[in-house]
């Protein structure tokens, strides 16, 4: 496969340049104290399994307690590896995440075929503690490492047409069985308005309880967008576009009446065949009882005004 | 040892038999819920929910294929058992209700009443079960006695049963329709045999009266 690759990217044009100031301090300081061999920090791969190295907490964490790592890990929705909820991590073995590619294309000034490291090396992990809210009316707490997508979506320059971020997932029924069925129009897609893609809140993980996603979890590189439902978190990502227009969405594709392209939790909005205004949280008891759905899940005072004026029942 | 008549092997032999495989769901349903044997995974209330339901619908399936068997293979015993299934049928579909209103719902009246009238797959599977708890009850012999012909024709219900209880399923299901479709394909085979069994004598019949009675005689 012949994958064009873009002329090495300079650091000040992808990084902010306090950030990359104050990390060319560290690396000075690491240098000094003899722990690296060469200045070239950055050239180190982002590892493909284990440990996630200098991670950094975030104050836009929750305080609540995470699901345990056989919840996050164990219980999915990812139906390029089968629709039951533990068949993805049964089936997900299949998946190569390295080398690991992602096309980045549409209206931004850098376009091309991007290694993923180069994608993630520039920026600093932050562990970002979430509410999940599934469509399906259940949710978790999961403690995501990642890059605010925003600082991901700078480095390629988008220009002023790009008012939306389609996002495509890996198509390889070799290596995602889930695919030879089409319960959904493969590959997945999802999207984003630019100023949802940029909001700080939206992040792109790599890891989860401080370790490299497992494929299950959507390695190497997916989507958290916490304040809406869990289908627009899209997995294995492979593609990125901007776009000036809408683009179009698999869930909203495959049943526009019941999923829409906005999708935010909305307990007063009813999907058509049941009712979003409660949840189950995954790790409860047996006895344990249903909790409230918070509006946008919880983070309306960080994500309301991006709607203001939306009509959010039509616009679902 | 006596020698048993056929009708006895059943009651004796085949029943006990059937009544404890009968319960094995609901054990493994018990075990599973204390971590014994196996376990109910992450979401144990959906689990449970999707277990009792299968259930239900395995019996229910097994039940309305009890007729088309005795006729094919021309076993008659194989009758005996059409009520034991059936009735294990409403009994597993009560549990899966109950742990839909109770563990799920926390008997929360008004969403469950909400989900009753406004959420169609949830009042197809709550009409399927009004009707098999109306079966249930009269599933007595004295009962079914006391009721002559209306017995009958109540207990045709069971068909509708069986259409609801499918397409609640197809209705439930996010987006991967192929269980559901297994079942409606069953559905439509068990179903479909009657309908023809229904038309056939009268096939015969017509066919019989299109030639002399005499000429049937000979």
């Amino acid at each position: 496969m012949l994958i064009k690759q873009p002329s090495d990217i300079p650091s000040s044009e992808i990084t902010p340049e306090s950030i990359y100031v104050s990390r060319r301090s560290i690396i000075a300081g690491l240098t000094a104290s003899a722990l690296l061999p060469s200045a070239n920090a950055s050239a180190a791969a982002v590892p493909s399994a284990g440990t996630l190295a200098d991670v950094e907490k975030s104050p836009l964490s929750t305080d609540e307690a995470p699901n345990s790592w056989d919840d996050v890990t164990g219980y999915n929705n990812f139906y390029e590896f089968g629709t039951g909820k533990t068949d993805p991590a049964r089936n997900a073995g299949t998946l190569q995440t390295r080398p690991w590619t992602v096309e980045i294309s549409g209206e931004a000034e850098r376009t091309g075929t991007f290694d993923l490291d180069d994608i993630v090396k520039p920026h600093t992990l932050e562990e970002r503690i979430y509410r999940l809210r599934c469509v399906e009316a259940w949710s978790m707490v999961v403690p995501w490492v990642g890059i605010p997508l925003g600082a991901i979506l700078a480095q390629f320059k988008p220009n002023s047409r790009a008012k939306y971020v389609a996002f495509e997932t890996l198509y390889d029924p070799e290596q995602m069985p889930g695919q030879r069925q089409r319960v959904l129009p493969w590959p997945y897609r999802e999207g984003l308005t630019i100023a949802e893609a940029m909001h700080p809140l939206t992040i792109m993980a790599v890891g989860v309880y401080g370790k490299v996603l497992p494929n299950q979890n959507g390695a190497p590189m997916r989507l958290v967008v916490p304040w809406k439902y869990g289908f627009k978190s899209i997995k294995s990502i492979v593609g990125i576009r901007f776009s000036e227009t809408q683009p179009s969405t698999s869930w909203n594709d495959a049943a526009p009446r019941e999923y829409g392209f906005y999708a935010n939790v909305n307990p007063k909005v009813s999907h058509p065949r049941w009712s979003q205004a409660r949840e189950r949280r995954i790790g409860g008891s047996l006895f344990a009882s249903k909790q409230p759905t918070q509006m946008f899940n919880g983070y309306a005072d960080q994500v309301a005004s991006l709607y203001d004026g939306l009509d959010l029942a039509r616009n679902f | 040892m006596q020698r048993w008549s056929t009708l006895e092997r059943v009651r004796r032999i085949g029943k006990p038999l059937v009544f404890t495989a009968g319960l094995l769901p609901l054990a493994w349903a018990v075990l599973a819920a204390f971590g014994i044997a196996g376990n109910l995974g992450a979401n144990p209330i959906e689990r449970l929910m999707d277990h009792f339901g299968n259930w239900s619908l395995y019996l229910l399936m097994g039940a309305l294929a009890v007729t088309p068997v005795r006729k094919l293979s021309g076993l008659v015993w194989i009758g005996q058992f059409r009520r034991m299934i059936g009735l294990f049928a409403a009994f597993y579909v009560t549990l899966h209700l109950a742990v839909y209103a109770v563990l799920d719902q926390g008997l929360a009246l008004q969403p469950i009443i909400e989900d009753v009238f406004e959420r169609p797959f949830i009042t197809l599977g709550f009409i399927a079960w009004c009707i098999l708890l109306a079966l249930s009850l009269t599933s007595f012999m004295a009962i079914r006695r006391r009721m002559g012909k209306r017995w009958q024709q109540l207990h045709y219900g069971v068909y509708a049963v069986g259409v609801l209880a499918v397409w609640h399923f197809w209705w439930q299901v996010k987006k991967d329709v192929t269980e559901p479709l297994l079942f409606a394909v069953l559905l439509a085979a068990l179903l479909g045999l009657r309908l023809y069994w229904a038309r056939a004598p009268r096939i015969k019949r017509r066919a019989a009266q299109a030639t002399p009675p005499n000429a049937l005689s000979q």
